[in-house]
C-alpha cells in the first residue's frame, strides 16, 4: 500500500517536473505583460513587480487597433471555418463510404504541402481578382487549412459508424441526403465537435497568409502582434500583453476541450502513417 | 430489423454475381463533388500554376517570359539555396529528436496513475495549441542576451552569458528549443495512445523472471510503441521540414542568413524579391522534398511493421 503510494508520488513529481517548461514559460509571459518598462529592464529579473502595470492591456487595444484586429480574425476564423463544416463534413462522409482512395491520398498531400506554396498563386489570383483589402483573400485561403482538416477527420469519423442503420434507411425509401441528414449526421456529432474545435486553432494561429494578403485594416491577431515588433518602439510590457491577448482564446478552449482535441490529434496522427 | 437482414444478404448474393442492386447502392459523389471544387480550386489549382509560374521568368510588376528549365539549373546552382536546405536539414534533425525523446518520456510518466493526471496533461498540452508568433515573441523576450529571463537562469547554475537567437552558431539549437518546447506534447499523446494498447501479460512474467525496469522498458515496451514512434518521426519530420512561424517571427532567416530554411527563402524570395518564378521553382523542389520524405519515412515505417511480425 505504501509502496503503491510512493509509487503515485513518484509519478506526480515526474510529471511535475515535465511540465514545468510550460508552467515557468506562461507564469513568465503573464509576468511580462503585468510589468512597467522599468521593472520589465531590471537586472536580476523581478516575477513579481511591486506595482502592476494594467495600464499595458489598456494600451494594447487604444494604440493598435487591437479591437478591430480581433473582429477581423473571429471572421476570418468563423467563416473558414464555418465553410469548411458545410462542405467538409459530407464530403468526409462520402469518401468513407465510397472508400475513395485517391480522393482522401489529396487530402493528404495537401496537409503536407507548407502552406507556403500556395500562397504565391493564391496571392496573384487575389491581385488580379482585386480582392485584397477585404478579408475575402484570407477567409478563402484559410480553407487550405480547414477543409483538409475538417474532411481527413470526418473520413476517419465515419469509417467507424455503422453502415447498417443508413442501410435500413434507404430501404425504406430514405434518399441518400435524408440518410445522410437523418441518420449519419446526428451520429458524426462527437466528430464534429473535434473537427470544429481543431479547425478554429489552426486557422487563428495561422500568420503566414496574413503577412502577405493583409492589409493595415484587415490585419488578423497573429500578423497584428508581430507588427508591434516591427514598427514601433518595443516595449516588451504591451507586447506580451498582446501575445497574451492573441493565444488566450486558443489556450481557454484547449483546457475545456482537452478530450475532444486529444482524440482528435491522436487519431488524425494515426491515420496519417 | 429482420426484413434489413434479408434485404441485405439477398443484395450481396446480387453483387456476388456481379450486378448492381439497384437500391442499396446510393449515390455519394453529390456529398463529394462541392468539396472537390474547393480543393480545386484553392488547393489543386495552386499546384499547377505553381508548376507553370516555375518555367517562366516572372519578377512581379515586369513582363513574364518562358524560360523552360532554368530557374531549375539556377536553383542547382544558388549556393545560398543549399546552404538553407543544410539548415533545414539540421533544423529537423534536432526538432525530431529532442522531442521524440522527451515526448517518450512524458508519455511513460502519464501512463501511470497519480492525482491530478487530467488536469496535469491539459497544461502539458498547452504549448503546442498556443498561437505560435505569440509564443515566439515572448521567447525572444526570453533570449535577450542583456535583460533575458534565461540568462539570469544560467547565471544562478553557473554559466556564462549566451547570445542565443542573436549568434549564428547558437541561432539554430536555440529556435529548435522553442520547437521543442512547442511540440514534445504532440509526441507523448501519440506515444500515450501506444502504450494504452499495450498488454499487461508479459510485465508479469517478465516481474516473474526478475526483469528490473529498464529490462522491461527496452525488451517489452519499446518494441510494442514502435510503430506509433515511427508514426511521431513521420508527423514531426513534415512539421519540422515546414516550419515557418517561429523562425520568421524570431530570427526572419537571421542573424545574417544562419537560420535560414528553405521555407524562410522561399518567401524571401517571393514576397520580399518578388521574384514570383524562381520562388515557385524552389515551391516545387520544397514540394518534392517533403513528399519524398515523407514516402522514406513510410517505407521504412512499413519495414518496421513487417519486422514487428517476424518478431512474433
Amino acid at each position: 500500500m505504501t509502496h503503491r503510494m510512493l509509487n503515485r508520488i513518484g509519478l506526480l513529481f515526474a510529471a511535475l517536473v515535465m511540465i514545468s517548461p510550460v508552467i515557468l514559460f506562461f507564469i513568465w509571459m503573464i509576468s511580462l505583460s503585468l510589468k512597467f518598462e522599468i521593472d520589465n529592464g531590471a537586472y536580476p529579473p523581478i516575477l513579481i513587480p511591486e506595482r502592476v502595470a494594467w495600464s499595458n492591456y489598456a494600451k494594447v487595444f487604444e494604440e493598435n487597433n487591437f479591437l478591430l484586429y480581433f473582429w477581423n480574425s473571429v471572421l476570418v476564423t468563423g467563416a473558414a471555418t464555418l465553410l469548411a463544416l458545410v462542405i467538409g463534413v459530407p464530403a468526409g462522409y462520402g469518401i468513407a463510404r465510397l472508400k475513395a482512395e485517391r480522393a482522401a491520398m489529396v487530402i493528404m498531400i495537401a496537409r503536407m504541402t507548407p502552406g507556403l506554396s500556395f500562397l504565391i498563386p493564391l496571392f496573384l489570383l487575389f491581385q488580379w481578382m482585386n480582392l485584397l483589402g477585404t478579408l475575402l483573400p484570407q477567409i478563402i485561403i484559410h480553407l487550405v487549412v480547414t477543409v483538409p482538416i475538417v474532411v481527413w477527420i470526418m473520413i476517419g469519423y465515419f469509417e467507424t459508424t455503422p453502415k447498417e442503420l443508413e442501410e435500413a434507411a434507404s430501404i425504406d425509401g430514405a434518399t441518400s441526403w435524408q440518410v445522410f441528414r437523418l441518420v449519419a449526421l446526428p451520429i458524426a456529432k462527437p466528430g464534429i465537435v473535434v473537427a470544429f474545435i481543431l479547425a478554429v486553432i489552426f486557422s487563428w494561429n495561422n500568420f503566414v497568409f496574413g503577412i502577405v494578403l493583409a492589409s493595415r485594416e484587415t490585419r488578423t491577431l497573429p500578423v497584428a502582434v508581430y507588427n508591434m515588433l516591427s514598427f514601433e518602439q518595443v516595449s516588451w510590457g504591451p507586447l506580451a500583453a498582446a501575445a497574451l491577448i492573441v493565444t488566450l482564446p486558443v489556450l481557454v478552449l484547449t483546457m475545456f476541450a482537452q478530450k475532444q482535441i486529444v482524440a482528435g490529434l491522436t487519431a488524425g496522427a494515426v491515420k496519417g502513417g | 430489423m429482420a426484413s434489413v437482414t434479408v434485404d441485405t444478404s439477398a443484395a450481396d448474393a446480387v453483387t456476388a454475381k456481379g450486378v448492381k442492386p439497384p437500391r442499396l447502392a446510393p449515390n455519394y459523389w453529390p456529398f463529394v463533388v462541392p468539396a472537390l471544387v474547393v480543393i480545386g480550386a484553392v488547393i489543386v489549382f495552386p499546384w499547377v500554376f505553381t508548376l507553370w509560374m516555375s518555367v517562366n521568368s516572372w519578377t512581379l510588376g515586369q513582363e513574364q517570359e518562358f524560360i523552360g528549365l532554368d530557374n531549375y539549373i539556377r536553383l542547382a546552382g544558388d549556393m545560398r539555396f543549399w546552404e538553407s536546405m543544410w539548415h533545414t536539414a539540421i533544423y529537423t534533425v534536432l526538432s525530431v529528436v529532442a522531442p521524440l525523446f522527451l515526448g517518450t518520456l512524458a508519455a511513460l510518466v502519464f501512463d501511470g496513475q497519480f492525482p491530478l493526471r487530467g488536469f496535469l496533461r491539459g497544461v502539458f498540452v498547452m504549448p503546442m495549441m498556443a498561437t505560435p508568433v505569440a509564443i515566439a515573441l515572448v521567447w525572444t523576450m526570453m533570449f535577450h542576451p542583456q535583460l533575458g529571463v534565461l540568462n539570469y537562469l544560467l547565471s544562478l547554475v553557473g554559466i556564462g552569458a549566451q547570445e542565443w537567437i542573436y549568434n549564428q552558431s547558437t541561432v539554430i539549437p536555440s529556435l529548435v528549443l522553442v520547437e521543442t518546447w512547442q511540440w514534445t506534447p504532440l509526441i507523448m499523446l501519440i506515444v500515450l495512445g501506444g502504450l494504452a494498447a499495450v498488454p499487461r501479460e508479459p510485465y508479469e512474467s517478465a516481474e516473474i523472471d526478475g526483469a528490473n525496469a529498464w529490462q522491461k522498458f527496452r525488451y517489452l515496451t519499446l518494441p510494442m510503441i514502435a510503430p506509433f514512434l515511427m508514426i511521431a518521426v513521420i508527423i514531426r519530420s513534415i512539421d519540422a521540414v515546414k516550419s515557418f512561424d517561429i523562425i520568421y517571427a524570431m530570427t526572419q532567416g537571421g542573424p545574417g542568413t544562419a537560420s535560414e530554411t528553405i521555407n524562410i527563402y522561399l518567401y524571401n524570395t517571393a514576397f520580399a524579391y518578388y521574384d514570383i518564378g524562381y520562388g515557385s521553382a524552389m515551391a516545387v523542389v520544397f514540394f518534392v522534398v517533403i513528399v519524398a520524405l515523407s514516402f522514406v519515412l513510410m517505407m521504412v515505417r512499413a519495414r518496421t511493421n513487417w519486422a514487428d511480425m517476424e518478431d512474433r
